[in-house]
């Protein structure tokens, strides 16, 4: 298990590279100019000196060596000057954003809190509630439960969150108006009062992304469990007399978690990818805001880098996800 | 509407009103919401409006526009004239003094030499400051004393309010910036994100592209402002969901730039909540028309005035699409009361607004038929589109993705159409539309196209650079890499010996005369199109007094005034 791990490892490490080129050029080549928010006020000569002052002119492979650099060697430094105090990196220009020509790492920290509160919950949210109904849908196959949760979750997985999100904003913000449509990033959880204004300000975001993957999840458990609950050895327990909690609960339950759990750790970048649609329609500005609105102003810097970060986060949980499905089923061994 | 009546967040339980009152910070929170929020507060590495708007809360000019776009004294004393001696008789220097007892917002005396400072900072090798246009011609500014400022010109500079005047080019801090010069401003996050300033407000916290939260600035001039002790500054979402949050929901005070369709403003409005402001400044969405054959046969030269346009270098073509459109229409579809019928491409200030265009407001189809009929464009093989010498009138039609503008493409395609002209619409995302990437070949300055729309504008109050811009020497061009402002690609003599006359013409009134005839010509040339004139729209809460919309400066310009109505 080890040698693969470090085996997994070793090759992420070229096929990591070989993303950051491919992002690189991909966003070389599709047109775009970092100065076309600007205003036709201000003169074409004059953008074109702006260009100039971001490291536009220098050439391709310059810049792409010079990211590297920068993220790889500087960008660490950074982090262990941080941590123990010493002046490494001082005086070392980082990943500077052509929007806030500031360190593009110092944003992507910033927006992580709002993005962990409200993606990870939803995510959690919705794993708790898929769960309990994949199992349930799967035991009474056929019932009204099954088709009540067969349409919910079918419904859910096909309505987007650009309509979802309004809708919930029309209802519990303008018409009932119990709930903020406005995620301040700016509130701090000091005692119970702001956890309630925190908690308020979660729900509606939560519920529209957590709808999806509710959806999402109880589809997956529900289906392995009808696997699991076709096997021989589903008989032989029942026929030993075990009762219907301890067959569903432990017997078949437990065998029908492998394939969720991958699925589940797979899913889990996204999480940090933000939700590109929901953080804008709630003014979360998280993770996915900051992609979005990069790519709209073309910093470059901020998209390869945060592109790039994901792109880690992707293949080092498929790593992960691997290697839980050695850990929990035990027929599978990588040595 | 509802009976339950709790309130949402917060914000709202500090917006419960106090009345408006004569104590600095004494009405609580105030909260903006620019739904394009600001990536650094430094007006000079930006060039953005959404930037220099959030700016405008601290960064503060010598003197700045106000809402009719007269230059009112701010930071200095008076506005230099040649009257008051302010300005030099032979135009070529300015003395700006400053007001007695100005400090920054860090306690610190403001001084002639941060001022000067500004200048050095947005002129510095290798900064690109976007607001280098405002410094230009400047051969020094001198610093007599403390409160005096000298800006000397190169030559006579009949206007010479573009230094230190208005939002876009506000004082910096000599001391905090004086380690971000040239190369190495951006290394300067923090200054760039939190400037001093003397303001009514100070950055408490800037998080880019999210919010930024303000304080009252204690030393502001003023002991009894600004009402507001704090300012939170949100950013995110869209024109929609800003109206909404503050004309429905209430839960912020101040929505910036709400372009949206007119009735899905009238209902947020109808909710009870706020008004909707609006100001007309020069902004004029406009139809271009290439005066060069934009043909992919002519490849390098495509596009450039080796080649004449086959159709659109006949005036009686021009004429006929422009009096095919009805403008009235566009507007009432498009903008509502927060557009304006224009024919002038300079409509405002009002001073250099000409009369003399006014028929284009009446759509005369049988008009442009017949015109077309005179000069031989007929439809000559009956397949609806008019040809002559073997040239069909077809056009290609492009602008940037965006719907008001795809409604006004289809609409003017119908027109155009009625008088037989075919024309092929495209539209292209704004941000390469705009973008002046020299590999792409659908901006708006290479103009492969043979018309286009977009919207246009200048800074300030003083037309000069904007109208020079039609000049023959500003046409993009290959050997330009396509950077110029004419991009109708419109020369002619007369139009550049007005150009060049009005550079050193002082007189305000002649230069107005100027600046209406060189308008003119381009209108009665037909070389573009005015369709509306835009207004800036955004909308404040009822509760919130004070406000005065302004199209010249930032719209945030007087918020030392805002205050809380009981």
């Amino acid at each position: 298990m080890l040698t693969y791990t470090i085996r997994r490892l070793c090759l992420a490490v070229p096929t990591l590279l070989f993303i950051a080129l491919v992002i690189f050029m991909l966003l070389e080549l599709a047109p775009g100019d970092p100065t076309a928010q600007i205003p036709l006020t201000v003169p074409p000569e004059v953008k074109a000196q702006m260009r100039e002052a971001l490291g536009l002119g220098e050439p391709v492979h310059i810049r792409f060596g010079l990211w590297l650099w920068q993220f790889f060697v500087i960008e660490p430094m950074v982090w262990i000057d941080n941590a123990v105090g010493t002046a490494w990196a001082e005086g070392k220009t980082r990943v500077i954003s052509w929007q806030t020509r500031a360190p593009v790492m110092d944003t992507v920290i910033e927006r992580l809190p709002q993005t962990l509160w409200v993606v990870a919950m939803a995510y959690l949210v919705g794993i708790l509630i898929a769960l309990p109904i994949g199992i349930y849908s799967a035991y009474r196959q056929y019932s009204v439960f099954d088709q009540v949760g067969t349409f919910v979750t079918m419904v859910g997985y096909s309505v987007p969150p650009f309509f979802s999100g309004v809708l919930v904003i029309m209802i519990f913000a303008v018409h009932l108006e119990w709930l903020p449509s406005i995620y301040d990033t700016t509130h701090r959880v000091v005692d119970w009062d702001s956890f309630v204004v925190q908690l308020r300000q979660m729900i509606l975001p939560v519920m529209v992304l957590s709808l999806q993957t509710t959806a999402q999840i109880s589809r997956f458990m529900r289906s392995a469990m009808l696997d699991a609950l076709r096997e021989d050895y589903v008989r032989t327990a029942r026929a030993k007399g075990l009762s219907e909690w301890s067959v569903v609960m432990v017997h078949v339950l437990r065998n029908s978690m492998i394939p969720v759990i991958t699925i589940i750790a797979l899913g889990l970048p996204q999480v940090f990818g933000g939700a590109i649609i929901t953080e804008q329609i709630f003014k979360v500005n998280g993770l996915g805001q900051l992609l979005i609105t990069a790519i709209a102003a073309n910093d470059l810097p901020m998209v390869q880098t945060v592109t790039f970060m994901l792109a880690v986060l992707i293949v080092l949980f498929n790593i992960i996800a691997d290697l839980l499905y050695g850990a929990l089923d035990p027929r599978i061994r990588y040595d | 509407m509802i009976l339950c009546r709790r309130l949402g967040i917060a914000i709202s339980l500090m917006c419960a009103g106090s009345a408006a009152s004569s104590e600095r910070g004494s009405d609580g929170q105030l909260s903006i919401i620019y739904w394009q929020a600001p990536s650094l507060m430094n007006p000079y590495l930006s060039g953005g409006i959404k930037e220099m708007e959030a700016a405008s809360l601290v960064l503060e000019p010598l003197a700045r526009y106000n809402e009719t776009g007269t230059i009112v004294p701010w930071l200095a004393e008076t506005v230099p004239t040649v009257e008051n001696g302010g300005v030099a008789e032979d135009m070529t220097s300015i003395t700006w003094v400053l007001q007695d007892g100005l400090f920054w917002s860090d306690g610190t005396p403001l001084t002639s030499a941060d001022v000067k400072f500004s200048w050095e900072y947005c002129t510095a090798e290798g900064v690109g400051c976007a607001q280098v246009e405002k410094y230009k011609g400047i051969a020094d500014v001198e610093t007599p004393d403390a409160q005096t400022v000298v800006v000397r010109f190169d030559g006579a500079k009949p206007f010479p309010y573009d230094a230190f005047v208005g939002a876009t080019a506000p004082i910096l801090q000599a001391a905090q910036f004086a380690d971000c010069l040239g190369p190495r401003a951006p290394e300067c996050a923090d200054e760039n994100f939190a400037p001093i300033g003397t303001g009514p407000f100070v950055v408490t916290d800037f998080r880019p592209n999210d919010v930024a939260v303000f304080e009252a600035n204690p030393n502001y001039r003023e002991p009894d402002k600004p009402a507001f002790s704090r300012v939170v500054f949100k950013g995110g979402g869209d024109a929609a969901a800003a109206g909404r949050a503050v004309l429905e929901t209430g839960e912020f005070d101040y929505a910036w730039n709400l372009q949206l369709a007119p009735e899905v403003l009238g209902t947020m409005e109808d909710a009870g909540k706020g008004k909707v402001i609006m100001s007309f400044g020069p902004l004029v969405e406009r139809i271009v028309l290439n005066f060069t054959d934009p043909s992919s046969a002519h490849g390098e030269t495509r596009s450039t005035t080796a080649h004449s346009h086959p159709i659109l270098s006949d005036h009686a073509v021009r004429k006929a699409l422009s009096i095919a459109i009805d403008r009235t229409i566009l507007v009432e579809f498009g903008y509502g009361e927060t557009g304006q019928t224009t024919c002038n491409i300079l409509n405002a200030p009002e001073l250099y607004a000409s009369t003399s265009n006014e028929s284009c407001l009446i759509q005369d189809v049988e008009g442009a038929k017949a015109l077309l009929d005179k000069v031989g464009w007929t439809d000559s093989n009956g397949n609806g589109i008019r040809d002559k010498d073997g040239v069909e009138l077809r056009l290609t039609f492009q602008t940037s993705t965006n719907a008001v503008r795809q409604d006004f493409q289809a609409l003017i395609k119908q027109w155009w159409s009625d008088i037989g002209v075919e024309t092929e619409l495209r539209n292209i995302n704004a941000s390469v539309f705009f973008g002046s990437d020299p590999g792409s070949p659908d901006t708006f300055q290479k103009f492969f196209a043979d018309v286009q729309m977009f919207a246009g504008s200048f800074d300030g109050t003083d037309p000069e650079a904007y109208m020079s811009g039609w000049r023959c020497d500003k046409i993009p061009s290959p050997e330009n890499q396509w950077q110029g402002s004419n991009v109708s690609r419109y020369c002619s003599e007369s139009y550049d010996a007005l150009a060049l006359e009005m550079e050193s013409t002082g007189p305000l009134e002649k230069r107005a005369q100027l600046a209406k005839a060189m308008n003119d010509m381009l209108i009665q040339d037909y070389a573009l199109l005015p369709l509306v004139g835009r207004g800036r729209v955004s909308a404040h809460a009822n509760s919130l007094g004070g406000v005065v919309m302004n199209a010249w400066d930032s719209e945030l310009w007087n918020i030392a005034e805002w205050h809380r109505l009981p």
